[in-house]
């Protein structure tokens, strides 16, 4: 009799499709997966802990290296915090510049996101194409925070710094042109008719289940549920844009991308909004601050919708300079929660496509 | 006026070496010629990772390699030399023998194949009466090499990557050659020249369209190219069978890689290219020239498949092998046979 012998395969932490050191143990039956096991916590630095040794205005760029793709995000959802925490009322313009770097970041973070799925699935030149976008929105945001990735840009009460002469300008013609580059990827990655054979009904995941393992951004609206925080909840000032919210059909690997890949068109018109916008607002960039930020006793919970899903900062605070403590509701990790049950009897190749659409960032999966 | 060329150096070498018994005038002009096609092999696997980089470049808005050498033509050979002063990694589980014996082994099928093939009028090493019969026996000899590169590394992804390459390999030999009984039904030979002169006329992409899709698609994924290349699938499989390989023992896995495409294309062109013949009646150009120009714009072509599209997963390959191309390549015999019967029934 033919008997086949289960094994073990280590699929991480050192491997090119991981999207950095992530690892799964995967239980293989010749290719198909068993059982999968993800382990988590290669790149864990304890970021909630270190909150406790600084001061509110110090954790700052600690979130950046939450997810390093979009960092901008990252800083909005902490100070949005505080703000609550204190009561401090952030001024109009600040808000206007929180939502135009923050959604450059999105756009900086859907790029590498869908860039990197095509190089998953084995296509190198979306990737390359991808980047070559991701590189003009790196510069623009180098050029009004001075600093590529890790931008630092949001300040407790507002931000910091007003934009340069000339870059709203120079966004706004980027985002001419950005329509043209997406249908680009949408001839070379989606249109594609092995790519969508490799993704079409990979990894499926409900709608129930989605919402049940409390999983956010594209991957539950690739699923078909309507939650996206920026339309359900607005912040900021999202209820002055007119924008859509793409869903997905079927909740497979190739919604949850086309959902990205939507999401940028969408990101493209709530910009060009905001520079409309914002060219009639005069006033600071920064709210009436202390010198030393001491909120009050208290706890304050804001959360909003990063690339990956919904971010979310509880911070704790005893009165004095520095929080008594931190916790930060990380997207990506929650979203890797139901890995087991959607890897359970796809195809080594799939677990590679199923790990990408969920676009995880191993910064913020291990905090 | 280079027509007879390379034919003229082995004439000139034959009566240099008149006052030799015939048995080994021969000899040394055999041997002269295997090692002119080694080094035909060896400088064109050099040049064509040259080329893979600049096609990869154009195609993804890119320069490519431009530093070493000018234009960084220099630039593979850097790489290979940096790859020679390497360390070749053996780590202890692996079956030491097999494992270092499948990189010294992997050009041979190789540098065998290319003993048959007419680079141009007159211009094979051998003109063997079963040629195709004895290319594809050796070619397919390579998937062997693989196997056991995979097998003896002891580690789980260089495994799959050589159980993948057999089960690639069983599927995709068949209709590969399915698809070349449709030319050999019409010229009744598998000696390269009869087939090359069959030709002169019509090349066999017209008569034989669908033979040359399914040839083609097979030969590519007999060389292990994108969207095929799930033997070494980087984003999967790490790399496949090669994952332990370092130095330069990784380096012949790769150009390895190339001189098979080199065979790969050179079938595509002898059997449906016309070979060595010159198109639109462009005689002025020699006969190898020709044959070459053929063989790289089939080597642009699969560089730029690789380029463009995704890999596709280990189910869809075989079914795509066993449920499309075999069918196919059963119909287009049975079309050619009727085709021919027909033809000879009405005796144009």
């Amino acid at each position: 009799m033919i008997r086949t012998q289960e094994y073990n395969l280590n699929f991480g932490p050192q491997h090119p499709s991981t999207h950095g050191v992530f690892r799964i143990l995967l239980t293989l039956d010749g290719e198909r997966v068993v059982k999968a096991e993800p382990i988590c916590g290669y790149l864990h630095r304890g970021v909630e802990k270190l909150a406790e040794a600084r001061t509110y205005t110090q954790f700052i760029p600690y979130t950046d290296r939450l997810d390093y793709l979009a960092a901008m995000l990252q800083n909005w959802g902490y100070v949005m915090a505080v703000e609550k925490l204190m009561g401090v009322e952030v001024p109009e313009k600040a808000e206007y510049m929180r939502v135009i770097s923050g959604e450059l970041s999105r756009l900086a973070s859907h790029l590498i996101a869908i860039g990197t799925y095509s190089l998953d699935i084995g296509a190198f030149t979306g990737f390359l194409l991808a980047f070559r976008e991701r590189e003009t929105t790196m510069d623009l945001l180098e050029e009004l925070t001075g600093s590529r990735m890790t931008l630092s840009y949001a300040r407790i009460g507002g931000v910091a710094a007003d934009a340069p002469d000339g870059w709203l300008e120079k966004v706004d013609k980027f985002m001419d042109k950005m329509p043209t580059c997406i249908d680009e990827y949408d001839g070379l990655i989606t249109g594609n008719e092995i790519f969508q054979a490799r993704t079409r009904e990979v990894g499926v995941l409900k709608p129930e289940t989605a919402i049940n393992y409390s999983i956010s951004g594209p991957s539950l609206r690739g699923s078909g549920v309507d939650y996206d925080l920026r339309k359900a909840k607005p912040y900021g000032v999202y209820d002055r844009f007119d924008f859509d919210v793409p869903l997905g059909k079927n909740g497979d690997c190739f919604d949850r991308f086309d959902c990205r890949m939507k999401e940028m068109r969408q990101l493209v018109r709530i910009i060009k909004q905001a520079i409309q916008q914002i060219k009639e607002i005069d006033g600071p960039v920064i709210g009436k601050v202390p010198k030393v930020i001491k909120p009050p006793v208290g706890d304050a919970y804001a959360e909003i919708e990063t690339s990956k899903g919904i971010i979310g900062y509880y911070v704790v605070s005893d009165g004095s300079p520095k929080p008594y403590r931190v916790h930060v509701r990380r997207p990506s990790f929650i979203n890797l929660g139901y890995l087991d049950e959607m890897l359970r009897g796809y195809l080594v190749a799939d677990v590679v496509a199923i790990l990408g659409s969920l676009d995880i960032m191993l910064g913020e999966v291990d905090c | 006026m280079f027509e007879n060329l390379f034919v003229g150096i082995a004439n000139g070498l034959r009566s240099l070496l008149g006052g030799l018994p015939l048995e080994i005038n021969e000899a040394i002009v055999m041997l002269v010629k295997l090692v002119a096609i080694l080094v035909f092999i060896l400088v064109n696997a050099l040049w064509l990772v040259y080329m893979e980089r600049k096609v990869a470049a154009f195609v993804q808005a890119r320069i490519g390699p431009n530093r070493v050498g000018p234009k960084g033509l220099l630039q593979t050979t850097a790489d290979i030399g940096k790859l020679i002063c390497k360390e070749i990694i053996i780590h202890k589980d692996t079956d030491k023998l097999v494992f270092m014996l499948a990189p010294m082994l992997v050009f041979v099928p190789t540098l065998m194949v290319f003993a048959v093939i007419p680079f141009g009028k007159n211009m094979a090493a051998i003109d063997m009466n079963i040629g195709l019969l004895y290319l594809l026996a050796i070619g397919s000899l390579s998937t062997l090499i693989f196997w056991m590169a995979g097998w003896a590394s002891n580690n789980k992804y260089s495994l799959l990557g050589g159980m993948r390459s057999v089960a690639q390999m069983v599927s995709y030999e068949l209709p590969m050659v399915l698809a070349i009984l449709g030319v050999i039904m019409i010229t009744g030979s598998l000696k390269m020249s009869d087939i090359i002169a069959a030709q002169e006329h019509t090349w066999f992409i017209f008569s034989q369209p669908i033979a040359f899709l399914i040839f083609f698609i097979a030969s590519v994924s007999e060389c292990n190219r994108a969207p095929f290349d799930l033997i070494e699938a980087e984003s999967e499989l790490v790399n496949g069978f090669n994952t332990e390989y370092s130095g330069m023992a990784f380096a012949m896995f790769y150009l390895a890689e190339y001189a098979n495409m080199l065979v790969s294309c050179a079938m595509v062109t002898i059997l449906f290219l016309g070979g060595w013949y010159a198109p639109f009646g462009l005689d002025f150009i020699p006969s190898w020239l020709w044959f070459f120009i053929k063989m790289y714009v089939m080597m642009f072509i699969i560089m730029q498949l690789r380029w463009t599209y995704p890999r596709i997963r280990v189910d869809q390959l075989m079914g795509f092998g066993w449920k499309v191309l075999v069918p196919l390549s059963l119909a287009n015999i049975f079309v050619t046979g009727i085709g021919m019967y027909i033809y000879r029934a009405i005796g144009w």
